[in-house]
């Protein structure tokens, strides 16, 4: 189905600045409107006709799978939402400052009237950057929030030095180097950087290409309004297995790459049971993968253990027929990931 | 009355088409008059010579429950409103914190329960308001057959609640989301469609579980033969009926298939008084299936439209439909 309606997850620790990007979204005339689902309903002014207040309601799925988790209130809510489906364009879901971003985007896969109804298009996180180092120290939320990311919003920029600034891109791309990064005051962002992303769309996997911090950005810290799509590239330092991996004490991301062609009867199952052990510990995962004698590109993505994949398109000619994979997550355990993945290899 | 279904027949000549204008969430009918809920606003009654479309209230309409007599909706307004066949339609109660209200019940004696959130409430005709606080968002609210008794499906099992005692309620516990819930005619058993494709019931003497698993969907839609030998449900691609007949139930048996398709069966409704289920598929098609020998009668021919209402008139001679997209009719089986 082409028409399903767009949600946009809005997290961010306490005090980030989620309700100013909210009613920032919400202000622009855009001409777009929206049905908002918010956490303590009623505490703050939001000008919007279709406002819920939600209550976080977490279950576990029983399917055997720990880190399975939904939110209940909001498979009701966007029933209940879709009975005015003409009403609105998207729905934006705010989450508290203290939630795991998991279980709403689980929501919309686990579930089938939500999944068929609506599709996920990003979670955009805010970060607030005078407090952000210290939240991450102290706050595995924070920590969670940033992993999981789409989009980041550095916001508050204005409070922090230059050289904090870039510290704290450091840090974030540390944690997840492949989100979009934008740099923010009172979360002033274009609309189309935060919504219509379709970063859970598998059509839209293009390159799992992580950014780096390149010289260049230190001199251009300024510019909250410039898009951050353009990844800086320098040649990534590669590992002997191809792998590439950065990391944050627990948190890192792990990238493996690899030009032989994979067999599909190998990494499926290798896969599956990865994600069927690790995932608790695996926020995101992504891959672009190049199968053997399959003249179509295999695209998945998948959060904790939920796995999502399609044929995405035939490889082009000229185009380097590499698989690459991307893994998000606390503790991983990167030797068995690359001999697994080593093992799927022909 | 004997339905005779003829295979070779259809029944798109007996059927009378309604303009709905707008995706139908249930259709009952409150005697002669057919009440088709609207998923906004309105609720439109149609009779044997005029239709009328009566407003309940100005947003989305979130749960329904009917008795023959009246239709009683929730909706996101906080209010539970009762719509009659003579067109009025009434406020009988307002949640005063304006949570939407999306599960109702409809009880004995005109009785009416309701939902918001984790608060269940009772209000019996004089007018007298209970309320249970449960641990978690209601999923589904069904009264007992007999007594005064309201079942309050929740995560981790069901609450019975006898909102006329002081007692506390009952559980039943089974980890999960825990959706509709319906009672066995006889009130032995109490089943529940989960937030996974399963029922769960317990046969409530004992509290024995009963397990009913392998659907491809959540089930949305559950009835009851008239006897109360079946619970009828969709939820597969197929209409799936789990036997009552015996003392266990459906323990240790397997359920009838019948009615196959190349769609999800999402509504299902059984006649009043014979063993006939009308079943309403994802892609638009309305089977009569009759369970003595399986045999299938087209009572709408599928268009892509989803069926989201279906429901009898008290003698089964009217079947009234409705689909997602607004399509909605009444099937004259006379």
């Amino acid at each position: 189905m082409t028409d399903r309606i767009p949600v946009t997850v809005l997290t961010g620790y306490l005090g980030a600045g989620k309700t100013t990007l909210l009613n920032r979204i919400l202000s622009e005339p855009h001409g777009r409107k929206f049905a908002v689902i918010v956490n303590e309903f009623g505490q703050i002014g939001i000008d919007n006709d279709l406002i819920v207040g939600a209550d976080e309601e977490i279950f576990e799925m029983n399917n055997g799978c720990l880190c399975c988790t939904v939110r209940g209130d909001l498979i009701r809510i966007i029933e209940g939402l879709l009975r005015r489906a003409g009403r609105f364009d998207a729905i934006i879901v705010e989450t508290t400052g203290l939630a795991d971003p998991a279980p709403v985007a689980q929501t919309f896969f686990v579930d089938e009237i939500v999944g068929r109804k609506t599709k996920l298009d990003a979670v955009v996180t805010v970060a607030d950057a005078q407090w952000l180092e210290r939240q991450l120290h102290e706050a595995p939320e924070a920590k969670n929030q940033i992993a999981f990311a789409d989009v980041i919003l550095l916001n508050k920029t204005d409070l922090v030095s230059a050289a904090s600034l870039r510290g704290l891109e450091e840090r974030l791309r540390a944690l997840n180097p492949y989100a979009t990064l934008h740099k923010t005051q009172r979360c002033h962002v274009a609309l189309d950087a935060v919504l219509g992303r379709n970063a859970f769309d598998l059509d839209r996997i293009l390159d799992l290409e992580p950014a780096f911090l390149g010289p260049a950005d230190a001199h251009h810290d300024h510019d909250e309004d410039h898009d951050h799509d353009d990844h800086h590239r320098p040649d990534p330092t590669r590992g002997p297995g191809g792998l590439v991996h950065h990391h944050d004490e627990d948190m890192r991301s792990i990238a493996l790459a690899t030009e032989r062609p994979l067999d599909p009867d190998k990494f499926f199952p290798w896969v599956q049971d990865l994600v069927a052990k690790d995932g608790p510990n695996i926020l995101r995962s992504k891959g672009i993968l190049a199968f053997k004698d399959d003249p179509e590109r295999f695209v998945f993505q998948g959060v904790h253990m939920i796995l999502d994949g399609d044929h995405q398109r035939a490889w082009r000619d000229g185009e380097k027929r590499e698989s690459r994979i991307v893994f998000i997550g606390r503790e991983l355990p990167e030797e068995r990931i690359r001999d697994g993945f080593a093992a799927c290899q022909t | 009355m004997t339905l005779r279904l003829n295979e070779d027949q259809t029944l798109e000549a007996r059927t009378r088409p309604v303009s709905a204008a707008g995706p139908v969430v249930a259709a009952h009918f409150l005697g002669a008059t057919a009440a088709f809920v609207l998923g906004e606003e309105a609720v439109l009654l149609v009779s044997a010579h005029e239709e009328r479309r009566v407003a309940t209230r100005a947003g989305g309409i979130l749960a329904v429950a009917a008795d023959g007599q009246g239709v009683v909706t929730g909706g996101d307004d906080g209010n539970v409103v009762m719509t009659r066949a003579d067109a009025t339609s009434v406020v009988v109660a307002r949640d005063s914190a304006r949570r939407w209200i999306d599960r109702v019940a409809i009880g004995p004696k005109g009785a009416v329960a309701w939902a918001a959130g984790k608060s269940a409430f009772v209000m019996t005709a004089d007018g007298t308001r209970r309320a249970l606080e449960v641990p978690s968002s209601i999923g589904g609210l069904a009264f007992a057959p007999k007594g005064f008794r309201l079942a309050v499906a929740h995560y981790n099992g069901v609450s019975l609640w006898y909102p006329q005692a002081t007692s506390a309620p009952q559980t039943l516990a089974w980890k999960g989301s825990h959706l509709k819930v319906t009672w066995s005619k006889d009130a032995r058993f109490l089943i529940t469609a989960m937030q996974e494709p399963a029922l769960h019931g317990w046969r409530l003497a004992d509290r024995t579980d009963l397990r009913m698993s392998g659907y491809k969907t959540k089930v949305r839609s559950l009835d009851w033969t008239a006897n109360g030998d079946w619970l009828a449900t969709g939820g597969a691609d197929q209409l799936v009926l789990w036997p009552f007949q015996g003392k266990d139930g459906p323990m240790a048996r397997s359920p009838r298939l019948l009615a196959s398709a190349p769609a999800a069966a999402l509504e299902v409704a059984c006649h009043p008084k014979e063993e006939l289920i009308a079943v309403g598929y994802a892609h638009g098609l309305v089977l009569l299936v009759r369970i003595k020998d399986g045999a299938e009668l087209i009572a709408r021919r599928p268009d892509d439209q989803a069926v989201s209402a279906l429901g009898w008139n008290a003698e089964g001679t009217l079947l009234a439909f409705g689909t997602e997209a607004g399509a909605a009719g009444i099937i004259d089986l006379r």
